[in-house]
């Protein structure tokens, strides 16, 4: 037994050596020993020689005939409206009556079974679907044997993948978190000059990006002109908690959340120290006019740094920007977007809350081949005249979809849990009643 | 038996989404997992449409129950692409995607629409917006319309015979797009 003490010692010396030198000292001072590079390169070439024969292999060539939209069904984007007139096309028209045809429901019953087949709002809570397989089972539905060389490959991957990059970015991960505890406990006990401004910002920074070296994590930044400043608010679509690391390695905010227990309490109470932060207690969250307050005052206080906010609520497969919420939009200033994208190829990151713990899905996130993401920043926008904060919250929610390629949607991300409102229901009676009785002004 | 063709794929991705509707994960689907879907949760005639697919008296539907409620919207044409000789109708053909539509307005399963069973569905179409004797004098005049025999009811050959202007084969068919 202590031959095998004797002997790891050394190793675990080298491991960690390495480990600062090659990656941890250059993430800090965001320089790059083109290893990464190297890796994806790599990476990039086996995945395309894997999906090139997973395709020889089917001689099908529906896998290549995917649709754009990986939709599953045809579907016809007419309104309600026209639907029924069409339906009612053949009858003889009577204006007197009340406009009923027994054929009326064929409109509801085929967008009803349209809608179990295939709808928009469920797929968006679960991860996407990929076109073609990136050699990790947790992403393939349709699992098939393929080839030795393919399952050799995958094998190789895994082993890869679990026992070289897993405890390595297990490493620097927890050095990257400690480092944030004990940096920013240290800024903290400097007295209120400039330089601690400056410093805890080099610390949170420095800390991100060990982090982000510890997802792999290969992020492009778009627009750097765009960058959030002092007094203004950041929003940003929502498809995991990482989405924190991913923004704040090239720039620092401040973060609103709830205060958690355990190690995020530790690190909530850390990060305080150094600069800033706006934890609410749970009992506060639900005031809702105490939380725009102290967001506000926050706001309007220019030394302060912008704060992080995410209107959408919940994590989004990344796939859609689901329904604002108005909260954020209501406290005035300046809103700065910004369009997170990933790439599902190499990596899966949304976090799927009700399936996942989070322990669960980090483990997840650090056995995957890494994380490759856009980021863009918008240009700033502001509440214009006339518009309401629901309405303001629509246009930068458009923005952020049309930078991002995601789709638009107007239902809300609560839907994940909650039912949907009756009231959505009533609307549709309603827009069905005119079509029957026609105008209320006719009757 | 269910004697209409599907492809491979389309059946593993309809596997597939019925797998990710049921929540409970034990091979069936109940009302609830139905109602979890917004967009049928919004639908007025919601309720009828996920009640079509349990059989009398039950509360779960399986994989082949669910498969064999949604062969009923092929697309007609795939039929003659496949020459497939089955005995008996494909459960595709006008005249059952007309049974399906029929049973919707058809509560009690008695096969004939009864003028409070019409109420009933125009009802849930119409919400609140329409008052009752509005509703009442349409659904009067529907059934006078229809009915041939003057029993005050509709039976599925006069429902058809309302319908058969209808476009029904495009109306109530889903096309996949692989």
């Amino acid at each position: 037994m202590e031959g095998f003490w004797a002997a790891f010692f050394p190793v675990l010396r080298i491991w960690f050596t390495c480990v600062v030198v090659l990656i941890m000292l250059p993430a800090m001072f965001g320089i790059s020993l083109g290893i990464t590079e190297t890796y994806m390169k790599l990476l990039i070439k086996s995945l395309e020689w894997a999906t090139h024969r997973i395709q020889r292999a089917s001689r099908a060539e529906e896998i290549l005939k995917h649709s754009a939209s990986n939709g599953l069904i045809q579907r016809d984007n007419s309104s309600l409206e026209q639907e029924i007139e069409e339906l009612r096309r053949n009858r003889p028209k009577s204006a007197e009556r009340g406009d009923f045809t027994l054929s009326d429901v064929l409109y509801f019953t085929k967008t009803g079974i349209e809608s179990i087949v295939e709808d928009d709002v469920t797929q968006r809570f679960t991860s996407e679907e990929l076109v073609s397989w990136n050699l990790l089972t947790r992403t393939n539905n349709n699992f098939q044997y393929i080839s030795l060389r393919l399952t050799v490959l995958w094998g190789v991957g895994l082993v890869v993948r679990y026992g070289i990059l897993l405890p390595l970015r297990i490493t620097l991960t927890a050095i990257g978190l400690s480092w944030l505890v004990i940096g920013t406990t240290m800024v903290g006990f400097l007295p209120n000059f400039r330089v601690k401004g400056w410093l805890s910002e080099l610390v949170h920074v420095m800390c991100y990006r060990i982090c982000a070296r510890g997802l792999s994590a290969t992020i492009h930044y778009h627009n750097k002109k765009n960058r959030p400043k002092r007094g203004g608010i950041c929003v940003a679509n929502h498809t995991s908690p990482i989405d924190v690391v991913i923004l704040a390695n090239d720039s620092c905010y401040a973060m609103v959340g709830q205060v958690h227990g355990g190690l995020m309490g530790v690190l909530q109470r850390a990060m305080e120290r150094s600069c800033p932060h706006i934890w609410f207690e749970r009992a506060e969250m639900r005031d809702r006019h105490l939380v725009t307050q102290r967001l506000r005052d926050h706001v309007n206080d220019k030394t302060k740094l912008p704060i992080l906010i995410f209107p959408e609520g919940t994590c989004i497969n990344n796939t859609s920007v689901m329904m604002f919420k108005k909260g954020s939009f209501e406290i005035g200033g300046t809103i700065y977007p910004v369009a997170i994208k990933y790439d599902p190829q190499f990596g899966d990151a949304f976090w799927n809350s009700s399936k996942y713990s989070m322990v669960s899905y980090l483990l997840r996130m650090m056995t995957s081949w890494a994380i490759v993401c856009n980021v863009w920043y918008l240009p700033p926008m502001t509440q214009q005249e006339g518009e309401d904060a629901v309405q303001f919250a629509n246009r930068v929610k458009s923005t952020i979809a049309q930078q991002g390629g995601l789709v638009d949607l107007a239902w809300d991300g609560g839907l994940k849990r909650a039912k949907v409102k009756d009231s959505l229901k009533e609307q549709q009676q309603k827009k069905y009643s005119h079509m029957v009785v026609g105008d209320d002004s006719s009757d | 038996c269910v004697c209409v063709t599907v492809s491979h794929s389309q059946i593993t991705r309809l596997y597939s989404r019925f797998h990710s509707l049921d929540k409970g994960e034990n091979g069936a689907l109940s009302r609830e997992d139905f109602q979890r879907i917004p967009e049928l949760a919004i639908n007025p005639l919601g309720d009828r449409i996920i009640n079509a697919f349990f059989p009398e008296g039950e509360d779960q539907v399986n994989f082949r129950g669910f498969m064999r409620t949604l062969a009923h919207f092929r697309p007609v044409e795939d039929n003659e692409k496949n020459k497939v000789l089955t005995p008996g109708e494909p459960l595709n053909s006008r005249t059952n995607k007309l049974l399906f539509a029929f049973r919707l307005y058809d509560l009690d399963r008695d096969d004939k629409i009864s003028r409070d069973e019409l109420l009933q569905v125009l009802r849930m179409m119409v919400g609140v917006n329409i008052s009752d004797e509005q509703l009442g004098s349409i659904a009067d005049r529907t059934i006078q319309e229809a009915d041939t025999n003057g029993d005050m009811c509709i039976s599925f050959n006069e429902f058809t015979k309302v319908l058969e202007k209808v476009d029904v084969e495009q109306k109530m068919s889903i096309r996949f797009l692989h």
